[in-house]
């Protein structure tokens, strides 16, 4: 493969129900480092039916050019017609790097369109940065968070990554900006489509985005479920705060998986980073480790939550909860 | 209904903990397990297999010990077993890995090919997808309920972030699911005592049908350019303090930040 063809950071612009999501947006803000090392363009791709509006706003994010597929088989995500509108602009356009956002779509979606391009993927990096021979650096934790590794893709393109909600930054929209935009004719090949969506089911539920909180409670094994669970969420009330927790107590059932911090769960970075009785598994740490300020209290002097806390205190985090939240209160 | 499951043995990463000296992962004594999304994959299976009466065999790819993981399959009930492994294998990244499975699966009648959503030692989500690319047939990933009518359509929940879909397919198809989509039936003692008496096919490079170029090391894209245990934070204060001194203490920390 010669790679001197592949050419421009490609960020896929995902979108549900014509709403571009904020991952594409962080994703395009990465993108632009990425292309200035490089001296390439900032490439946004984006499908979807009636769809083209959307545009403009992914250029006022740092799009250079917004490549748009718009087309009634598009109209909500299926592997097949996504996989070959994808596939499609790939062949026809040869980007040097594809980065797509690791939801449930572009984790569905990302694995179909490596292995048609055979191209390598790397799942849920937390750092991309361009080597000193131009390759990119996709680096991600293995072995639940115990490890980190740096993946590079030397011959094969594009150079593909998946990259969680809320790891990257995106920019501040700057509506000067100015771009392309290249409408896309995709040759659907639609006897491969085999899938059908009957329905889209929107479940109402009070599910807060942990993602998205300032500050975050943060409740593990070592509050316990039931009363001190109570605890946290006093205190997060008193803060203004939202309650997270580890897998310990998510587990347990009494907190949402939507409400879990780590590896296997949400990726954070709140101002505050409230560890109660966290003893900070390192999958837990990989999902929490870029807050703003970490407080963790924990019994064990060695627990390894110690080593990201800015401020550490031994001793019993109820007690402590309870009587914080007393002082706070009056 | 022929079915067949793709697991995975893996390490109990919520076993693996960091020597905090040497910042060295400690991997001895941490036990092997039937990875939880594939363990749930087993259950819908043999969920299939009590209603339509379905043949279910399982697969796995790794090494000589990743028997152990086949075995306790087929002590929950399942029918054959197929260990997949060759030095040529080996190193191979989520496409190799792909390939290699594809080219076992050629060699099956599949009406539904299952697997884990992902695993908890790579946590990509990467090779259900492509093997269902290599064989051409749809996939279905996030899965979290599927029914089928008995005459070859599957009607599948999909979870997404905002709720769920719900999708219809023909066989044959892949799908990946969600650990608690389906908690697992244990192992019976008759079906331990079984397990080891079976047959666990040994199939090797030899026995699939895939080209030698796309497996193990040299036929993957991406390559571990380095690894390294994560670099430690600089440290911050760390306070042995009563409960009184604690609260005192983290207050006017917060006070400091502007936090509160």
């Amino acid at each position: 493969m010669e790679n001197s063809l592949y050419k421009g950071v490609y960020v896929f612009a995902e979108q549900r129900n014509g709403e571009i999501q904020k991952v594409a947006l962080e994703l395009i803000g990465k993108a632009r480092d990425l292309a200035a090392d490089l001296n390439e363009k900032v490439y946004a791709v984006l499908l979807g039916h009636n769809i083209a509006s959307q545009a403009q706003m992914l250029i006022e994010h740092g799009a250079d050019v917004v490549i748009c597929a718009d087309a009634p088989e598009l109209e909500n995500y299926l592997t097949e017609p996504y996989t070959q509108a994808m596939c499609h602009i790939i062949d026809q356009h040869k980007p040097d790097i594809m980065l797509i956002g690791a939801t449930t779509t572009g984790r569905d979606l990302g694995p179909r369109v490596s292995a048609r391009v055979a191209t390598g993927l790397t799942a849920d990096c937390t750092k991309l940065e361009i080597g000193e021979d131009k390759h990119l650096l996709m680096t991600r934790p293995a072995f639940g968070g115990n490890l980190m590794a740096t993946i590079v893709c030397k011959d094969h393109r594009p150079q593909m990554s998946t990259v969680r909600p809320g790891v990257m930054q995106s920019l501040e929209a700057d509506a000067q900006r100015q771009g392309e935009v290249i409408m896309a004719e995709v040759p659907f090949e639609t006897k491969k489509f085999k899938v059908k969506l009957v329905k889209s089911v929107k479940e109402k539920s009070n599910k807060i985005d942990i993602s998205e909180a300032k500050i975050l409670i943060s409740a593990g094994r070592g509050v316990g479920c039931c009363d001190g669970l109570k605890l946290v969420k006093e205190l997060a009330e008193t803060l203004d705060a939202q309650v997270s927790a580890s897998r310990a107590v998510v587990d347990c059932g009494l907190v949402g998986h939507d409400q879990q911090v780590g590896q296997t769960g949400k990726t954070v970075r709140p101002d505050l980073y409230f560890a109660a009785g966290i003893s900070g598994a390192i999958q837990h740490l990989a999902g929490m480790e870029e807050s703003g300020y970490i407080v963790a209290i924990n019994k064990d002097k060695f627990a390894p939550i110690f080593q990201v806390a800015d401020l550490g205190i031994v001793g019993d985090a109820r007690q402590i909860l309870k009587q914080l939240n007393d002082r706070l209160r009056n | 209904m022929n079915i067949v499951v793709c697991i995975k043995q893996v390490p109990d990463t919520t076993e693996i903990k960091i020597n905090p000296v040497t910042g060295t992962l400690i991997r001895d004594g941490v036990p092997s397990i039937i990875n939880p999304d594939d363990k749930a994959g087993l259950e819908l299976a043999l969920r299939m297999k009590d209603q339509f009466g379905a043949h279910i065999t399982v697969i796995t790819m790794g090494p000589p010990q990743a028997d152990n993981a086949l075995r306790e399959a087929l002590a929950m009930g399942v029918d054959d077993a197929i260990h997949l492994t060759d030095r040529k294998f080996a190193g191979a990244d989520t496409l190799a890995t792909s390939h290699a499975l594809a080219g076992a699966l050629r060699n099956l009648s599949c009406d539904l090919i299952i697997t884990g959503r992902q695993a908890i030692d790579g946590d990509t989500a990467q090779v259900g997808p492509q093997i269902a690319e290599h064989l051409d047939i749809a996939q279905v990933s996030y899965l979290r309920k599927l029914d089928y009518d008995g005459k070859g359509t599957f009607t599948i929940e999909r979870t997404v972030e905002d709720g769920y879909e719900i999708l219809e397919t023909e066989a044959p198809c892949l799908v990946t699911v969600l650990s608690d989509a389906y908690p697992s039936r244990y192992m019976t003692v008759k079906g331990i005592m079984e397990a080891y008496a079976k047959e666990v096919k040994v199939w090797g490079f030899n026995e699939i049908e895939v080209k030698e170029e796309v497996l193990g090391l040299k036929g993957s894209p991406t390559k571990v350019h380095k690894a390294f245990s994560r670099g430690v934070k600089a440290a911050g204060e760390l306070y042995e303090l009563d409960t009184d001194e604690a609260v005192g203490t983290i207050i006017s920390k917060l006070k400091e930040k502007f936090i509160i």
